[in-house]
């Protein structure tokens, strides 16, 4: 039995999947058909970055997107919704940079409970496997990160988390 | 779809595996109850009673709350469930970038292919 959660098949599309790997771990997985160099530009370049970070379906726009792509170098999303005065940042450091196969940062919005995000691209065949692994200070802080409903996506803080929850609500349902 | 990680899948069969705390889980469903109250109805230490609890606690069965001296002990499923939903809540942020990520890529490998032709 596969205990992760997965996406519904769909030929067109990749699988993503997320688990919680342990107390303090969360794993998102991901195939792209590219060579991993490419994916890792994808990652680095804002230019590129902010074209897929922020779907249009968040209903968030950036309002910059910086980037220091380097050991020590810092990153910092600014996102505007049309419901909210404030504008939202996200920001922290590169702890490891490893061009194309490797990228390690911080995320520190959150103070101290914040997670240290490690990226692995690993190429095989011309296909890139990508692996997402949050690693939290503590158990508690993945379980307040939890508790606080929030995933770290912009969108949620407002209506369109309704949506999603009565989507949610629907398939679980089903299932 | 909507499942538990592997890891506490692992944990919850762990801690099923024993008839004592199987039977906490029964009790914990009629009621909350403290350790004490468990430790009494099971004929057990305190000690003991700890024990099977902490394992139950760890697989997000029960979950306990101290106030005061007493310990009570109750029922996790409910935590469990926000646990799962948030998991794909994350799950569909990520696929929906990734989505979005595909089209970046495949742009890439167009203009890199068209770069190539040139060279």
């Amino acid at each position: 039995m596969d205990a992760r959660i997965e996406s519904e098949p769909n030929p067109l599309k990749n699988l993503t999947t997320a688990e919680r790997k342990s107390e303090r771990e969360l794993l998102v997985t991901r195939t792209f058909n590219a060579p991993a160099r490419i994916v890792f530009d994808a990652w680095t370049k804002p230019e590129l970055l902010l074209r897929w970070w922020a779907p249009k379906s968040f209903g968030v726009s950036f309002l910059s997107c910086e980037l220091d792509v380097r050991v020590g170098g810092k990153y910092r999303f600014v996102f505007a919704h049309p419901a909210s005065e404030q504008p939202m940042a996200f920001f922290g450091r590169y702890l490891e940079v490893t061009p194309h196969s490797r990228l390690v940062w911080t995320n520190e919005e959150g103070g101290d409970g914040g997670a240290v995000t490690t990226v692995t691209f690993a190429e095989k065949d011309g296909k890139t496997l990508l692996v997402m692994h949050d690693l939290y200070p503590s158990k508690e802080a993945l379980d307040d990160a939890i508790a606080s409903g929030s995933t770290g996506g912009t969108w949620e803080t407002f209506e369109q988390l309704d949506v999603l929850l009565v989507d949610l609500g629907a398939s679980v349902g089903r299932s | 779809m909507v499942q538990f990680s592997r890891t506490r899948l692992d944990a919850s069969f762990a801690a099923l595996s024993d008839a004592t705390r199987r039977g906490v889980l029964e009790q914990l469903g009629r009621a909350d109850a403290s350790i004490t109250d468990l430790a009494e109805k099971f004929h057990m230490t305190l000690t003991g009673m700890k024990k099977h609890v902490g394992v139950l606690e760890q697989a997000g069965l029960v979950t306990t709350e101290k106030v005061g001296r007493v310990r009570t002990c109750k029922l996790g499923q409910r935590r469990l469930e926000e646990e799962v939903a948030w998991i794909e809540r994350y799950r569909q942020l990520w696929a929906s970038r990734f989505d979005e990520l595909d089209k970046v890529v495949e742009e890439l490998k167009r203009k890199e292919k068209v770069d190539g032709r040139k060279n």
